[in-house]
This record gives structure tokens, C-alpha cells and sequence, in this order.
């Protein structure tokens, strides 16, 4: 099964209002970490290499579009 | 593994010397060179072993080694059970097991309480144990005794090689001895000379990969203690806090002690017995102990290109070298003779082409960059290279307290297991298979009655290409050269617990055709002559 970008939730507020506020009051090193145990967890929830590997390429592809949009920006 | 600086406490003398002797090779008229199909360079495991195999199966073999003795210090201690399975092949194995702790289970700590344990052989029916720990001299010594009995063999102590010259058919081999030098031509080379080879400087290869910055120090410790036999692990124990550390037995009260330093640490002082003492005692909670080998590591995983340059075959440290979490130098090595040892036969009676020597860079390349990748992963495990590295790794750490999946991704080192080959030897399945080991995996043993085991049945065949056979009343023909194991059936052997069968998913009628090393070469759940004769070119290299 291939990475699926369509929309899951139901409610996709609430899932990223969930996501927002189990980050309130952390400092940014504790976000970090809280971040880290929670990418392990869904990675092994998801439980698929070639979906991880997916999820992994299109999160480094929008790194690298964002990079490249600033450098446009700075030229 | 290069150490970095070592101290030999309480210098354990040389368990065994030898002595040079001059040999007739070397008072040859006209200056025309001693011809030999075979030089094995390097009396170690792997030298050793491999010159026993070839002699075994009939070969003549020249081993050289630069020392005059079997060399002590902190080495291999870990040796498997496919390692075991080879020597019970080499008549070695069970002087090896009877000296050996024998051991099965490992357990990972975090700080003061146990993550998790873990059995590498969680089943019954198997002549050999998971792992035994041994010291690498002990290991050598056996197998320098065993060649005591194989006239075949010419072992000679002090023969440093320091040339080679390749011809098309051959190469020269240049040798220095404390009488001065002497040359010798041989069919094949290979060079066991570890991770420092000089015959590979010789043929002028490269030896890349990957460099670890942090520093381990590796104590030998001898002391009267009742920990189990058990390979035990901490990662940031309250005794050597934010580091990982190592704790596992070896023959005569020796411990093997093995703590992660920092990148920084001073090797000099760090190696000196006063500052390793107590670091020692704060993890044993006593100081009650006797140092038997002390050394500073850095460690590298890296490989050469290729296994084979001209007429010299590489095999063992002086291909690939890994980091030793997951008992993976010695014991790759020793599969790199198995696996070498009987093409290299064949090839040289002329039973099959040269080209058969190119599976052994094949497969062995696929096994080197396994356990390169294995190794490197638990190092990097123990030893992140940023700061979000080590904050993943908190993360499984933490999570491993109260999930399976957070423990399974604990890394505290993957032990060694056979490789599968994805090889040009092997046949494909045509038949529909549920498990057993498939063509390009290892065999797996299983009794076949009182005290005797598969292996054994493998063994006394003579380690040539066997058809393993499950009975169908009508026995399969095995074609010429091959030898039979039936399963079942009159005058066929007894699967007592059904195991064999089990663990082969076997019908009647099934088949497995096995390599000479013990490898799977094609299985068949209704099989043909044509289809075994087939399968038997194929594995032999002959198309």
C-alpha cells in the first residue's frame, strides 16, 4: 500500500490541535524529545519500510522545496 | 579491529611456540621457485582453518605464518554456532565446546534495570550450541594441533611473505625467513593475513569505509564470580554513566570487560591499569581482580572492492573488518573458508571452471556488507553522531521500558548469523514452500536420533554435494558424485521428533540438493533427475 496523502481524519483539526497541544509549555529541547518517541511510535504503528521510506522522502522533499524557495528568494 | 595502544598486564605468556625450521623449498637449485596449488598466508582462525578443509578434501597446502607463535592478547572470543557446525566438520569442535562457556542469552540494561532479554537459540535439536566464548588462542592452538594429524599440511612458522608477483597462472611469492629469503610459486594465494595485510598492500587494493571516533576500552579480567553465562549489556549504567558497557565470560574465570570512552579520552592515560582499575571495580563492586589484557579500540567497518586480485584470494580481516558488536570478524571469516574451500578444490582438480571462484567474491561480499551494515548500525546505536541521533535513540530506550517494539529496537549488537546468498549457484523455487531454509540459505540441523544430528549425517557423507532426501518409498537417484542422506523409509534415518521434517517443510518426496559447505543449492517437492542434474551443473558453477 503506498503512502496515502489524501485526507484520513475525519476531523483534521482536532488531529493537529491534538498534536499542537501535547507541545504546550515544553521548552524546545523537550519538544524535541517528545517528537522523536512520537515518530518512532507511528513509524512501528504503520509497521511498512516502503511507506516509512515514503513518509520519510516526501518530509525531506519539502525540506529541500523550502530551502530552495529561500535561496530563490535571496537572489 | 586495530588497537589503538594497548597494555599487557599480567603478561599471559604465549600459550604455544613454535619453532622455524628450514625447509628443502628452501635450497632449490637454479633459483627456480617450488611449485604448490596452494599458500594460505596467516596462521589464524581463518588461515588455519581454511588450510585444514582443503587438506581434508585432498589438497596439498602451504601455510605461512610471520610469528613463531600462536599470539595471545584481547581477540575473538565469540565463536557461533555456524562456526561450530564448520570445525565439527574440521574435527576441532568439541575440544572447542568442552573448553568454550557455552551461552545462549543476552540481556540489555538501561541505567540499573533490565530492558529486556533475549535467547538465540530458543529451541531443542540442535548438535551446536547458540554461541560458545573461547579465547582466540585457545581456538588457534586446537587448530594447530589438529593439523599435526594432516600430513598434507606444511605449516611454517617465520615465513614472512614481502612480495608477490601475478602471472597469468600463477603468482611468486617472495619469503623471508631468519635464513634469508626464498621464493615460491603457487596455483592460488590466499591471504588470511588479518586487517593490517600486507599481501593485500601488495596487490596495491584499497581498504574503505567508515572510521567510529569514540574510543572502547577492553579489559580481560580474571576473578572468582557467579554472574551466568550470559552476554550482558548496559546502555548509561549508574557505574560508568552515559555510556554503554559490556560484561561476558570467557574459559578460566577471564571476563571480558569492554566500556565506551569518549572521543576525547587519552589513550595513554587512559589504557594505564591504575586509571582502569577502578572503573573496573565500580562496575564489579569489588576490586578482587587480576588484569589479563588491557587495550584502547577505535573501531573501523570497511571492505576491500574485491575479494580476488589475480591468483590472491582475500579472505577473513584482511577483506573486511567490522566493529565487534555482534561477533561478527571471526566468525564471517570462518564462513569465508567454508565457502572458499571447496570451489578453490574443485577448481583446482579441474572439476569446475575458474570462474566458479568468482561466486566465493559474490557471496562473500554479500555476507561482508551484511555484517558491515549490521555492525555499523550498533555502533552507531551505542555511539550516535549528533544530538538528534541521540535523542532518537533516548527515545527507544525510554520507549523500550513498556513496548515490544521500543525493545526490538534496542541495538545493543545483532549476533552473527549465516548469510543468505542471493547467488548465481543457487535454483529457484519452482515448487510452492511454507519455510525451511531456501536455496542460498545454510542448513539447518535437526536430530536424527540418540546423540546424532543432521550435521553429523552431512559430516560423515564427506561435506560434498548431498541430496537430502525425505522418503517416497521409491528412493530418489542421486546422480554420480553426490552423496545420499534419506530420511525415513528402509535403511533410511530415523527423524525421531519429526523435526527434520519440520524444519525442512518436507512431504514425501521432498528434496534438498546441499553445497559441499552446507549450503542450500535447490530444493524440490517432486524432483527429477533432470531437474537435480540440473541443479547440480548450475551449483558447481558449470553453466
Amino acid at each position: 500500500m503506498p503512502l496515502s496523502t489524501s485526507s484520513n481524519f475525519a476531523r483534521p483539526d482536532d488531529a493537529f490541535r491534538a498534536i499542537v497541544e501535547a507541545h504546550r509549555g515544553l521548552t524546545e529541547e523537550q519538544s524535541a524529545d517528545f517528537d522523536a518517541a512520537l515518530v518512532l511510535i507511528l513509524a512501528n504503528h504503520i509497521g511498512d519500510i516502503d511507506v516509512l521510506r515514503d513518509a520519510l522522502a516526501l518530509a525531506k522533499r519539502r525540506m529541500v522545496d523550502s530551502q530552495q524557495q529561500q535561496q530563490q528568494q535571496q537572489q | 579491529m586495530a588497537p589503538a595502544n594497548t597494555h599487557q598486564a599480567n603478561t599471559p605468556q604465549a600459550k604455544t611456540q613454535f619453532g622455524y625450521r628450514r625447509h628443502p623449498d628452501q635450497d632449490r637449485p637454479g633459483q627456480s621457485p617450488a611449485e604448490h596449488p596452494v599458500v594460505v598466508v596467516g596462521a589464524g582462525p581463518v588461515g588455519l582453518s581454511l588450510a585444514i578443509d582443503l587438506a581434508q578434501r585432498g589438497q596439498r597446502v602451504v601455510l605461512l605464518d610471520d610469528a613463531d607463535r600462536i599470539g595471545e592478547g584481547s581477540r575473538a572470543i565469540c565463536f557461533s554456532k555456524r562456526s561450530l557446525e564448520y570445525w565439527d566438520r574440521l574435527g576441532v569442535a568439541d575440544r572447542m565446546v568442552n573448553k568454550g562457556v557455552v551461552w545462549s542469552v543476552g540481556r540489555i540494561f538501561h541505567g540499573e534495570s533490565q530492558l529486556y532479554q533475549f535467547n538465540l537459540l530458543p529451541e531443542d535439536g540442535h548438535k551446536r550450541p547458540a554461541f560458545i566464548n573461547l579465547q582466540q588462542y585457545y581456538a588457534e592452538a586446537y587448530l594447530v594441533d589438529r593439523i599435526q594429524d594432516l600430513p598434507a599440511i606444511d605449516l611454517r612458522w617465520r615465513n614472512k611473505v614481502t612480495a608477490v608477483e601475478q602471472r597469468n597462472d600463477s603468482a611468486v611469492l617472495t619469503i623471508e625467513t631468519p635464513d634469508g629469503a626464498y621464493r615460491l610459486h603457487a596455483q592460488y594465494v590466499v591471504a588470511c593475513d588479518g586487517a593490517r595485510s600486507s599481501l593485500r598492500q601488495m596487490v596495491g587494493a584499497e581498504f574503505a569505509g567508515q572510521v567510529f571516533e569514540d574510543q572502547f576500552l577492553i579489559a580481560d579480567v580474571k576473578m572468582a564470580a557467579e554472574f551466568p553465562t550470559e552476554r550482558w549489556f548496559w546502555f548509561d549504567p549508574p557505574f560508568h554513566a552515559g555510556r554503554s558497557a559490556l560484561l561476558h565470560k570467557q574459559p578460566d574465570d577471564v571476563w571480558r570487560i569492554d566500556l565506551q570512552l569518549n572521543r576525547y579520552a587519552d589513550p595513554v592515560l587512559e589504557k594505564k591499569p591504575e586509571n582502569v582499575r577502578p572503573r573496573i571495580a565500580r562496575m564489579l563492586g569489588h576490586d578482587k581482580f587480576e588484569f589479563e589484557w588491557i587495550s584502547l579500540y577505535k573501531f573501523q567497518c570497511r571492505r576491500m572492492d574485491r575479494f580476488i586480485h589475480g591468483r590472491v584470494i582475500f579472505a577473513g580481516d584482511s577483506a573486511h573488518q567490522v566493529s565487534p558488536f555482534g561477533a561478527r570478524g571471526a566468525n564471517s571469516g570462518l564462513e569465508d573458508a567454508e565457502n572458499l574451500s571447496w570451489k578453490l578444490d574443485r577448481v583446482l582438480r579441474g572439476t569446475s571452471p575458474a570462474s566458479l571462484l568468482e561466486t566465493y567474491h559474490v557471496e562473500r561480499s554479500l555476507a561482508a556488507d551484511e555484517n558491515i551494515r549490521e555492525s555499523t548500525r550498533s555502533t552507531d546505536f551505542m555511539a550516535p553522531n549528533s544530538h538528534q541521533e541521540a535523542r532518537l535513540r533516548q527515545a527507544v530506550l525510554s520507549l523500550a521500558k513498556e513496548t515490544e517494539f521500543g525493545k526490538r529496537m534496542v541495538n545493543g549488537g545483532r549476533l552473527s548469523v549465516p548469510c543468505s546468498y542471493d547467488s548465481p549457484l543457487s535454483s529457484r523455487d519452482a515448487d510452492a514452500w511454507r519455510s525451511g531454509p531456501s536455496p542460498g540459505c545454510s542448513m539447518l540441523d535437526a536430530p536424527i536420533g540418540q546423540q546424532a544430528y543432521l550435521t553429523d549425517a552431512f559430516r560423515k557423507g564427506g561435506t560434498g554435494f548431498t541430496l537430502l532426501s525425505f522418503c517416497n518409498g521409491a528412493a530418489i537417484d542421486a546422480p554420480d558424485g553426490v552423496k545420499d542422506i534419506r530420511i525415513g523409509g528402509e535403511g533410511g534415518l530415523a527423524d525421531p521428533q519429526g523435526l527434520v521434517a519440520k524444519r525442512y517443510d518436507a512431504e514425501p518426496g521432498t528434496a534438498y540438493l546441499l553445497r559441499p559447505d552446507g549450503y542450500v543449492a535447490a530444493r524440490f517437492r517432486h524432483p527429477t533427475r533432470e531437474a537435480i542434474a540440473a541443479a547440480l551443473s548450475r551449483a558447481a558453477g558449470l553453466n
